[in-house]
């Protein structure tokens, strides 16, 4: 191991830093974005009105049956020519992570909300409460709560996708390691060190979800 | 005020019920029994237009609840209704379980919510759980939330879809008393029970189904005293023989 | 929006080429790494249950290492750290010598990622199966390795059909990833075709509807794997 330097990282540490920032920012508005589409789209599946559903149907289908970096590619090239103008690496990729991963919520949602007993339902009826205000404060609530594991989950699972606008050289965390690894040829280091940072902050995220399952089940 | 009028409802090619006609009367109190599978329940959530009719009509005060123009949530606010399984909303206190529909429906301001549900969790007997949640209260005490709930609307009409089936024995009276207080004050009841105890003390009427079907339809007194089909009496003897 | 339509540029012969070079290596890549997931996996899934302290230690800790870390960044580990790591000798052979680098590499590391889920599915499988199984056969005298031969292996591959066919989806999609290490595979002859001929709406279509239909294929196949295999009225312990 003495040819190694891992005194590099700690000089490019700084740079680093701004990576994992970008990725975490991009983590945390895909989850957003997408559990609100996912939602929207889960609601229309179970809507009742058929083209609705066949829609949406349709749509987390594709889009589950094709790989994300398609997904990146088809969003790097897309969102400039139909907008007119470019918007910058950071938008398109929001972009694509939002309706990519509006799909995978869609269906923990989905789920969630086939989880709520159709009791629930009548009773928010038999107040007089409308669709969107039973689906608001009543079906919504309990479907999010009983999915907060497997959204959390997705949500680690997402954070380790971010790492794939390496292939359009957006600066995240990735690329930042593989900008370092390449310039200062330390190749090993580096993505060890990527790997070290990765496994961190995932690990403590699973074992965060491990807790809230424990605790939701007594 | 309640009328049913030759309802028939199918699941695919199963028929619950056939030809069901009845009404219930401003301020009367209407009990129907029978066995499980005979589609009482399912006829308590026509009334209300939980559950879809494909013949017949049914109205309230008037307005038909079978027909396409009617604003159901508009109607199903005027009426209020109590679940087998009380369905309270779990993720709420019992105080947000009394408000939500108070606020977003009848458009109450904050304040007159919260003033009329510590007058109706009071009545129920269960003023000092205002702040619980519906899992940290019994059975029997979820059950009188859920009426409170009902309450909270001003309703014209109560139905009970079977409100003391899913309770332990010890807990079923709390519930009975605050349905038969409701009954003496004059609130028009139609409730699905096996209680009959219940339906001896405060019953006008009994309707008696089996097999999706209206069997009797008569006053109390008589039902009890001389059921006139071989079915009502073989269901009364088993229920009451024990 | 501005744009010059030219299906046609599909059909050239040059990227038509290109297009089935790319469905090729796709295919070759995913199946190779779930032949070796479903094996690697199957063990570890298997040693997550086993009494034995010091095997479920370790197949645990594969787990949550291989599951933890992005494949991209253990692409990269297994393409540019670990000739580097390894003893001098197998080092430059792995550069040099090794036929095929970019495929392998890739395999290897499709194949070990994919191997962690697959191992979750099968712990959860085994875990599905109703406790009193598990005593009957030791009340019948059964070894720990009979057990699992004869009772909780059958039952709770046939349980776990369903969550490793989308498994098996993953696979294809994930293969994609090898483009970062070089492999020509669909995306990025797609995405090569989009910059030779700056057709990119006719090269990701082509792509997106392949990926499609190797779905309908891959879903089709397990679901047929799924008829065949059922066990009439049993549904495991939770339904």
């Amino acid at each position: 191991m003495d040819d190694f330097d891992f005194g590099v990282i700690i000089q490019s540490l700084p740079f680093l830093w701004e990576g994992l920032q970008l990725s975490l920012w991009l983590t945390f508005l895909a989850i957003v974005g997408g559990i609100a589409l996912g939602t929207l789209l889960a609601l229309a599946r179970l809507s009742g009105i058929l083209p609705l559903s066949l829609l949406a149907a349709g749509y987390v289908n594709l889009i589950r049956s094709v790989p994300l970096i398609l997904v990146i590619f088809w969003f790097y090239f897309l969102v400039p020519l139909v907008l007119g103008r470019p918007i910058g690496g950071f938008y398109s990729a929001l972009i694509a992570f939002v309706l990519f991963e509006a799909a995978y919520y869609s269906e923990i949602m989905r789920a969630g909300i086939q989880s709520v007993r159709q009791g629930q339902v009548f009773a928010g009826k038999a107040t007089g409460l409308n669709y969107w205000q039973i689906q608001r404060f009543v079906v919504l609530p309990q479907a999010f709560r009983n999915m907060i594991p497997i959204l959390v989950t997705q949500g680690i699972i997402l954070f380790q996708d971010t790492s794939l606008v390496f292939v359009v050289s957006l600066r995240d965390f990735m690329t930042a390691s593989s900008i370092v690894a390449r310039t200062e040829g330390r190749l090993v280091e580096m993505y060890l060190f990527a790997a070290v940072v990765y496994f961190v902050i995932c690990f403590a995220g699973s074992l965060y979800v491990r807790r809230l399952k424990s605790r939701m089940a007594t | 005020m309640i009328e049913i009028e030759k309802i028939s409802k199918w699941y695919g090619d199963f028929r619950v019920l056939t030809d069901c006609t009845t009404s219930v009367e401003k301020g009367e109190v209407v009990v129907v029994c029978g066995p499980s599978g005979s589609g009482k329940s399912t006829l308590i959530k026509c009334v209300n237009g939980l559950e879809p009719v494909q013949e017949g009509r049914i109205s309230v005060e008037g307005q038909e609840v079978t027909a396409k123009s009617t604003n159901l949530t508009k109607l199903r606010s005027r009426i209020g209704m109590v679940f087998q399984h009380f369905e309270l909303y779990p993720h709420m206190s019992v105080l947000e379980n009394l408000c939500l529909a108070q606020e977003k429906v009848l458009k109450r301001s904050r304040d007159e919510a919260v003033s009329r549900a510590e007058e109706l969790i009071e009545r129920v007997g269960l003023s000092e759980h205002l702040t619980k949640f519906p899992s940290q209260l019994s059975g029997g005490q979820q059950q009188r939330v859920a009426i409170a709930r009902s309450l909270a609307m001003d309703p014209i009409a109560m139905l009970f879809d079977e409100p003391t089936s899913a309770l332990d024995p010890e807990m079923i009276n709390e519930v009975l008393d605050v349905m038969v207080g409701l009954a003496k004050d004059g609130m028009t009841m139609m409730v699905v029970t096996h209680e009959m105890g219940f339906a001896r003390k405060v019953a006008d009427r009994v309707i008696f189904m089996d097999e999706g079907a209206i069997v009797e339809d008569r006053e109390t007194q008589a039902f009890f005293s001389n059921p006139e089909s071989d079915r009502a009496k073989d269901f009364l003897s088993k229920i009451l023989n024990h | 929006m501005d744009y010059n339509w030219n299906w046609g540029v599909l059909f050239e012969e040059e990227y038509l080429g290109w297009l089935i070079s790319g469905f090729w290596w796709t295919i070759a890549v995913a199946l190779c790494a779930w032949c070796i997931a479903i094996v690697v996996g199957s063990l570890v899934g298997i040693g997550r249950t086993v009494p034995n302290r010091f095997i479920r230690a370790i197949s645990g800790t594969y787990v949550e290492l291989f599951r933890n870390v992005p494949l991209l960044v253990q692409m990269f580990i297994w393409y540019f750290a670990v000739p580097e790591l390894v003893p001098d000798d197998w080092g430059r052979w792995m550069k040099r010598d090794m036929p095929n680098p970019e495929f392998t590499t890739a395999v290897i590391a499709l194949a070990l990622y994919t191997a962690s889920r697959v191992a979750e599915q099968v712990r959860a499988g085994i875990e599905t199966v109703p406790e009193g199984l598990n005593a009957a056969a030791k009340a019948h005298g059964l070894s720990v390795a009979q057990t699992y031969r004869h009772i909780l292996l059958p039952i709770s591959f046939r349980l776990i059909v369903p969550p490793l066919t989308s498994e098996f989806l993953t696979v294809f999609k994930n293969s994609s990833l090898a483009l970062t290490i070089g492999l020509l595979e669909l995306t990025a002859q797609s995405q090569q075709i989009a910059e030779y001929t700056f057709q990119g709406f006719e090269a990701f279509t082509a792509a997106t509807v392949i990926y499609v239909c190797i779905a309908l294929v891959a879903t089709v196949i397990s679901q047929s794997l799924e008829r065949y295999t059922a066990i009439p009225g049993f549904v495991g312990k939770e339904a």
